[in-house]
């Protein structure tokens, strides 16, 4: 394989988004180089020039190229190769509600877990319950299905890594409780079932 | 394809979102019926329908509802593959997305905070910012016809609803000028081309009423 062949990824180690790329990466066995970058210090030239738009993380280069946003990246990886672990579903119905939810992770539940965790106190209470609704519409989805993919890890699951690990240290940090076990059992079970995967519990920060 | 498909899309007359999907629809031929929604009173079958959002777009196949205008787009191009709207190139599909993505999110969130806004200034400030994104897509028009290149595509019918015949009817509802041809000559270029295109031109809300409609809008917030 030449050089230009070669998967390079920037990232940042405790970024939610960055480790869905690598997760999709272990999972489909493909090799890859990993440039740690130092997005709130120093961004470094290399990142400036393949990311000029947003500066940030993750990044993938793959012949000379580069992709940025964490899902547009992992589409690309199941664009590219066909052969492994399948992230989306076949059918076009089933890949567009996986399309649709985790958009809804994205768009919806992370973003109303970080105001509630981070925001202004004057607007905690409206995104607590914003974040509790939307973690109820997860639970709902889930049902009683191993993953949000099926049998398998899917895209919404790779979505949702944010909620299998990062949920719980944000509530511990900031002292705002919005997912509990006994309010979310299902959840709760999935996000023990997704960070025991051997290929995720590989990429997970210490 | 089933013999009788039935396709029905729950609409708005000037939502960019539903119409960059009548527009994939019409591109691949494909018959629908739709359903106008309005704002304020929403319909029985779009609260059932889309319980979580209550918005439009929502396009419903043969009893399946799909919502997201950007997942609508890709779900009618893998089930109905003929005229292909996204590359078939992975590369070229991860950057269109990216640009969608741009569009709707960053491009016009600016956009419609900077017809909000009631001082000049402000707004200039704001036009200034849509400017500088608007630059990444003037630059990824040259030497094409069309964001799909030779033919209409996914970012055409994203960029294209939400930019020339929406964002830029606000502002000129305002006056102000954000996209001038001496600056963006290869956006200019490309609205015309868009403007030539049969199925582009009649999925476009009416001119001078979405001018109106949009000052309305504006101005509601500016007052709120």
């Amino acid at each position: 394989m030449n050089q230009e062949e070669q998967v390079k990824l920037m990232g940042l180690w405790g970024s939610p988004f960055s480790k869905r790329v690598e997760m999709v990466l272990k999972l489909k066995g493909i090799p890859y180089e990993y440039i740690e970058e130092d997005v709130y210090g120093n961004k470094s030239p290399m990142l400036l020039k393949y990311n000029p738009i947003h500066k940030k993380v993750p990044v993938l280069i793959h012949n000379g190229r580069s992709i940025a946003e964490s899902l547009v990246i992992v589409e690309y990886i199941e664009d590219t190769w066909k052969t492994s672990h399948k992230i989306l579903p076949q059918d076009p119905y089933e890949r567009a509600m996986a399309r649709f939810w985790a958009k809804y992770v994205d768009d919806k539940v992370m973003l109303a877990v970080r105001k509630a965790c981070w925001g202004p106190e004057s607007e905690r209470e409206k995104e607590v319950k914003e974040a509790y609704e939307g973690l109820k519409c997860l639970e709902k989805e889930l049902g009683d299905k191993l993953f949000f993919g099926g049998d398998t890890i899917g895209f919404v699951d790779i979505a949702a890594d944010f909620i299998g690990y990062w949920i719980g240290i944000f509530q511990e940090a900031s002292g705002v409780t919005i997912m509990t076990a006994e309010e979310f059992p299902t959840l709760q079970r999935w996000s023990e079932d997704f960070v025991g995967n051997n290929f995720i519990k590989e990429v997970l920060p210490p | 394809m089933a013999e009788k498909d039935q396709v029905k899309l729950l609409g708005i007359w000037a939502s960019p979102f539903s119409r960059r999907v009548e527009m994939a629809l019409k591109l691949k031929g494909i018959p629908y019926d739709y359903v106008e929604e309005i704002l304020e009173n929403k319909s029985p079958l779009l609260l059932a329908l889309n319980p979580i959002h209550k918005k439009v777009p929502v396009l419903v196949h043969n009893g399946k509802t799909i919502l997201e205008s950007h997942v609508i787009l890709e779900y009618i191009d893998e089930t109905w593959p003929h005229n292909p709207i996204l590359p078939q190139d992975p590369y070229e599909r991860s950057k269109a997305r990216f640009f969608a993505k741009l569009v709707d999110e960053q491009i016009m969130n600016v956009g419609f905070v900077s017809m909000a806004r009631a001082d000049e200034k402000g707004r200039e400030v704001l036009a200034e910012q849509a400017r500088e994104l608007i630059m990444y897509l003037e630059k990824e028009l040259v030497g094409k016809d069309y964001f799909g290149g030779k033919t209409v595509g996914f970012l055409d019918f994203v960029a294209g609803s939400l930019i020339p015949f929406c964002l830029e009817r606000g502002w000129e509802g305002i006056g102000l000028e954000v996209i001038t041809e001496e600056k963006f000559p290869e956006f200019k270029k490309w609205v015309k081309n868009l403007e030539k295109v049969e199925i582009v031109k009649d999925c476009v809300p009416p001119r001078e009423k979405h001018v109106e409609h949009m000052n309305y809008m504006a101005e509601r917030v500016r007052s709120s």
